[in-house]
């Protein structure tokens, strides 16, 4: 148990160390280098508790396929060094009322559900959620989100097939006057209708139409 | 005093398990150069040690001495970590391999899932590499291997979706178990050379090598490296393509099982099969490095968006059907 509870502490400060620097890293890269940190460390927390498929799922999703998308734009895009400019005053930004407010209005929905919260005085013995030890939890979600959330389960997945069509036609754009190379056309060519002898006239010379 | 016992035993069974693999990438390495000097009929390495099986030392001990350039404008740490992620995360896959019925280190119910996850994540210590070295080519053909290895995973993960409908389990050994009766190179034939194919793109071996394409990259994301921090890098991507031998072994060619269960073949233990068939599947990467020329980067994105992807897509369906209509799903009680 001692074990457990040291590897407990030790992802959780990391985890929650790597969030707080997420924020405050000046590089752009960096920062998101600290979230793929604090993705792994909540999927290590996650496997801590049994629930290893949901781990596996975040290290696949999260860490394998959305940061990667997020680097590639942080790179791409050039903002590897914010300067803080707001910070010293020498420039006026108006993100910073929003962004002020926005946050205030997180705080006080986090400090309402907090507030709010029913705590069970029998957690550990819940009655409605019964567990089978040989059945593993990969087995266990399979058999609640195909059977009593099928519909819901089906229409997240609608809604993203949704999403990724208008992400493609939003950046879809038919351009004229490129050369396409066609892969069929390249090996289909035949010796016969690609070169010809030509008897050429001395001091005459020869129009190709081309 | 358990607490200490527990830990003292599981590095035990980790140094087991991580020393053969270091030693067997060296002496795959060997082997690759050979295969790869006979079909261009050279000699290949042959003079360091019998055969010149030690060249690979040989070469580790000149990485070890070099000096370890770092250049002035990289990001030092990133710089440093990079070729450290690429080699641990190449060596920590091996955890789950079951290389016979007793031999592995962690026998979890996710097994296939944690080995897909740490692939995935392979990809950052290119990432890393390239961007941190500040130079144009390391951060070109980091670009290239990242949109790589993302287009590739999804037709690999497809292709584990259908052998996972054959077997009813996440667990490695259970895939195995599950193929006692017919190696699943046979009913899934197609889905095997789509894997061989996305395994060769997916650790970046010839012919989509594009990230090192020496004619235009120069050397890709390793550009900036030397010394011990190139050779982490070249141990890690061969670590890489071992461990995709042997999850392709596990998943269509029966990992530990012999080819036929008769007697003096199933009386050697499972350990000697397995490794016959990593070596197979790594001699075929071999001969393939050596015969085929290198795609150009749009034949490698239409080859795995608009070919792989549907094909495999398609052929979950299939087997998907014709399981549920010949009733052979596995685990119906559950």
């Amino acid at each position: 148990m001692l074990a457990h509870a040291i590897f407990f502490y030790f992802f959780s400060i990391i985890a929650i160390f790597s969030a707080i620097l997420v924020v405050v890293s000046r590089n752009t890269v960096h920062a998101v280098f600290f979230l793929i940190l604090d993705f792994i460390s909540i999927a290590c927390l996650f496997i801590m508790i049994g629930a290893e498929f949901l781990g596996m799922m975040m290290l696949i999703v999260y860490v394998g396929a959305v940061a990667v998308l997020f680097l590639f734009v942080v790179m791409l895009m050039n903002v590897s060094e914010q300067k803080l400019s707001w910070f010293r005053g020498s420039r006026k930004s108006n993100h910073i009322p929003i962004g002020l407010f926005v946050s205030v209005i997180i705080l006080l929905e986090l400090i309402v559900v907090v507030g709010g919260w029913s705590y069970r005085d029998t957690f550990t013995e819940t009655k409605f959620l019964n567990f089978d030890q040989k059945i593993t939890n990969t087995h266990s979600i399979g058999n609640v989100m195909y059977t009593d959330y099928i519909h819901l389960f089906q229409i997240s997945g609608i809604i993203l097939l949704l999403s990724m069509i208008g992400a493609i036609v939003l950046t879809y754009r038919q351009r004229v006057g490129i050369k396409k190379q066609s892969y069929l056309k390249q090996i289909s060519r035949e010796r016969e209708e690609s070169v010809k002898l030509v008897d050429v006239e001395f001091n005459k010379g020869i129009n190709l139409d081309d | 005093m358990e607490f200490i016992y527990t830990i003292y035993n599981e590095t035990y069974k980790i140094l087991l398990l991580l020393i053969p693999i270091l030693v067997s990438v060296a002496l795959i390495v060997w082997f690759d150069r050979r295969v790869w000097a006979f079909v261009q009929r050279r000699k290949g390495p042959n003079v360091v040690g019998p055969l010149g099986l030690l060249q690979t030392v040989a070469d580790a001990l000149k990485y070890i001495f070099k000096e370890i350039v770092i250049p002035a404008s990289a990001n030092k740490l990133v710089f440093i970590l990079a070729p450290i992620v690429t080699m641990t995360l190449a060596l920590s896959a091996w955890a789950v391999i079951p290389l016979s019925e007793r031999i592995v280190i962690s026998d979890i119910n996710v097994g296939i899932l944690y080995i897909f996850a740490i692939s995935s994540l392979g990809v950052y210590g290119i990432i890393m590499g390239g961007w941190a070295s500040n130079s144009k080519y390391p951060f070109l053909g980091a670009i290239r291997s990242a949109a790589q290895m993302v287009s590739y995973e999804v037709s690999i993960g497809i292709i584990i979706i259908n052998v996972l409908l054959c077997v009813g389990s996440l667990n490695l050994k259970d895939i195995v178990i599950a193929q006692e009766k017919l190696w699943f190179i046979i009913p899934l034939f197609p889905m095997f050379v789509i894997y061989f194919i996305s395994a060769l793109a997916e650790t970046n071996r010839p012919p989509f090598d594009l990230p090192e394409a020496e004619a235009e990259l120069v050397a890709g994301y390793q550009t900036e490296y030397s010394g011990m921090m190139y050779a982490m890098f070249w141990l890690g991507e061969y670590a890489n393509i071992l461990l995709m031998c042997a999850l392709g072994s596990i998943l269509f060619l029966g990992g530990w099982l012999s080819p036929v269960d008769i007697y003096p073949f199933n009386a050697i233990p499972g350990v000697f099969w397995m490794i016959i068939k990593i070596l197979l599947l790594f001699f075929m990467f071999a001969i393939i490095k050596a015969i085929v020329p290198r795609y150009r980067y749009d034949q490698l994105m239409r080859l795995g968006w608009k070919i792989f992807l549907p094909f495999s897509l398609l052929y979950v369906v299939l087997t998907a059907s014709f399981l549920i209509y010949f009733d052979l799903l596995p685990n119906k009680g559950i």
